[in-house]
């Protein structure tokens, strides 16, 4: 049996928050759904020990309080067809329609390929931030964070309020680009604050600019890394290794749905207008799917969504707030763009396919990613592509393929409960 | 915060963790494998977010399931690299 909502969103970062709240304050009937076991999303994940960012508990309870709220954590959408999607959780499949759709799914970290990557100990910068949160244990671990923008800043500041002992943080932009990116702030008083108490917090952390790391070593897990600066070639024994290259839209429903997409850079976006509605009727978009913006777009953009979703008009000021918080995704964007030589540290023996352990060199001879899946089976394992994919793109080896269902990797018995056509004929909203 | 302990077992060995830390965060205190690559290499969390993958144990019977994801239970049942 299919539940319906008017409401369906797919999310519970500040996107999904704040059209949850913008939504249920409009008398709708709400189903939201997010992957992870709490509300938050990545910015505002429950830390196990600090619990979550005050100003997110206090929303997140009113949200889930709210009588005609159905929480559903722990849950993926699996497929979509017409207004249903198929969920699944650790043990069940459930249907649920909606009258209007809102997707709030958010960024995943750019993770690219280089020497050593594989190795226990290396992950991604805001990776380590979530295993941290998640209770990863960090006291007294050597900790290099490494990569691209203010996310560096967010994971060292996590790290060290985890025990770790954070060796430095490693920048690939040049001191140019992050002096002018830091002039820019002003505009932006809530960023300026945020980046003077990050600053403050991580005093005593030596911070280097236009580096990259080339190579991580070890046996069976990390332990030293080679990291390429303007002053030559730095071996440092470390623990853990996080790098990210900045974030990237998760588009796989939006693309799966049909919404149209419009490409930056390497990666795909979903396009929408002043009113958070996707080219597909009845799905409106929110946040880092919508081009990456920060927590304060993301907000907005789900507010936005929430009241359009149940047929409120947006009030100037809110677009206004809106275009003023998207203006700064362009300033990071500009002054945070990657190196070129960060596009070639993997060597022809990297592995690029952590799935399925195929190597750069053997994905030389194909131009697409449809033809290097079928014979090489490079993205064809259980992550389905999210992380050689995106690396690929940002590489310049293919273009990102299309998305089918399943979304993820589902149980048989979860396919079987696909919706099929007689089930919607008779069916009474 | 929420510092009461529960009982974990991680491929047959008990361990006492705080409630509410991840699957993954447990494994990693037990200082035990996650899994082997198809090419029999040492893997481990790598996107802490349910995006890689690289972190899949079995847990309570059910294989494949992501460490990042999962909160440990009180008499959980963790099998890792299996």
């Amino acid at each position: 049996m299919t539940e319906r909502y008017d409401v369906v969103i797919v999310g519970a970062g500040p996107a999904g928050i704040a059209a949850a709240d913008a939504a249920l304050a409009r008398g709708a009937r709400v189903a939201w759904i997010d992957a992870q076991a709490n509300g938050g999303g990545q910015v505002w994940r429950k830390d196990s020990e600090h619990g979550w960012p005050r100003r997110a508990q206090s929303i997140i309870a009113r949200v889930l309080r709210h009588s005609s709220m159905t929480w559903m954590p722990q849950t993926e959408v699996i497929a979509a067809e017409r207004d249903e999607l198929l969920l699944q959780n650790t043990h069940n499949a459930r249907r649920v329609a909606y009258n209007a759709l809102i997707l709030a799914t958010g960024a995943r970290e750019l993770l690219l390929p280089f020497p050593g990557w594989t190795l226990p100990g290396v992950t991604g910068a805001g990776a380590l931030q979530a295993l941290a949160k998640q209770g990863w244990p960090l006291a007294g671990r050597r900790v290099v964070i490494a990569g691209a923008g203010p996310l560096l800043w967010a994971a060292a500041a996590t790290a060290q309020r985890h025990g770790a002992r954070v060796l430095g943080i490693y920048e690939q932009a040049g001191a140019k680009a992050v002096h002018d990116f830091a002039r820019t702030l002003w505009r932006w008083p809530g960023k300026a604050v945020q980046a003077a108490v990050l600053r403050t917090q991580l005093a005593d952390v030596p911070y280097r600019y236009g580096c990259a790391v080339r190579r991580a070593m070890g046996d069976d897990a990390l332990q030293t890394i080679e990291v390429d600066g303007p002053h030559g070639v730095e071996r440092i024994e470390c623990d853990q290794l996080a790098v990210g290259y900045g974030l990237i839209p998760n588009t796989e429903l939006a693309h799966m749905l049909g919404c149209a997409l419009k490409l930056e850079g390497a990666h795909p976006y979903v396009a929408v207008d002043a009113m958070q509605r996707s080219s597909i009727a009845n799905v409106y978009a929110a946040g880092e799917l919508c081009g990456i913006g920060g927590r304060d777009t993301a907000w907005l953009e789900g507010r936005i969504a929430g009241l359009a979703a149940t047929g409120a008009t947006i009030d100037a000021s809110l677009q206004r707030q809106h275009r003023h918080a998207r203006a700064f995704a362009t300033a990071l964007r500009t002054h945070f763009a990657l190196d070129p030589r960060i596009r070639n540290l993997a060597t022809p023996d990297t592995l690029i396919c952590r799935c399925e352990d195929v190597s750069l060199q053997t994905l030389n001879n194909y131009t697409d990613a449809r033809s290097a899946k079928l014979a090489t089976r490079c993205g064809m394992g259980a992550c389905q592509g999210r992380v050689c994919g995106a690396a690929l793109a940002e590489l310049g080896r293919f273009a990102r393929s299309g998305h089918r269902p399943p979304l993820f990797p589902a149980r048989l018995a979860t396919l079987g409960d696909l919706p099929t056509p007689s089930e919607h004929q008779g069916f009474i909203a | 915060m929420n510092t009461a302990l529960i009982r974990i077992e991680i491929d047959g060995q008990a361990l006492d963790v705080p409630n509410g830390i991840s699957v993954a965060a447990a494994i990693a205190r037990a200082q035990r494998p996650f899994r082997r690559s198809v090419s029999g290499q040492v893997r481990a969390p790598f996107c802490g977010m349910g995006i890689c993958f690289e972190c899949r144990v079995r847990i309570d019977g059910i294989a494949q399931q992501r460490a990042c994801m999962a909160t440990v239970r009180e008499g959980m049942q963790v099998m890792t690299d299996d």
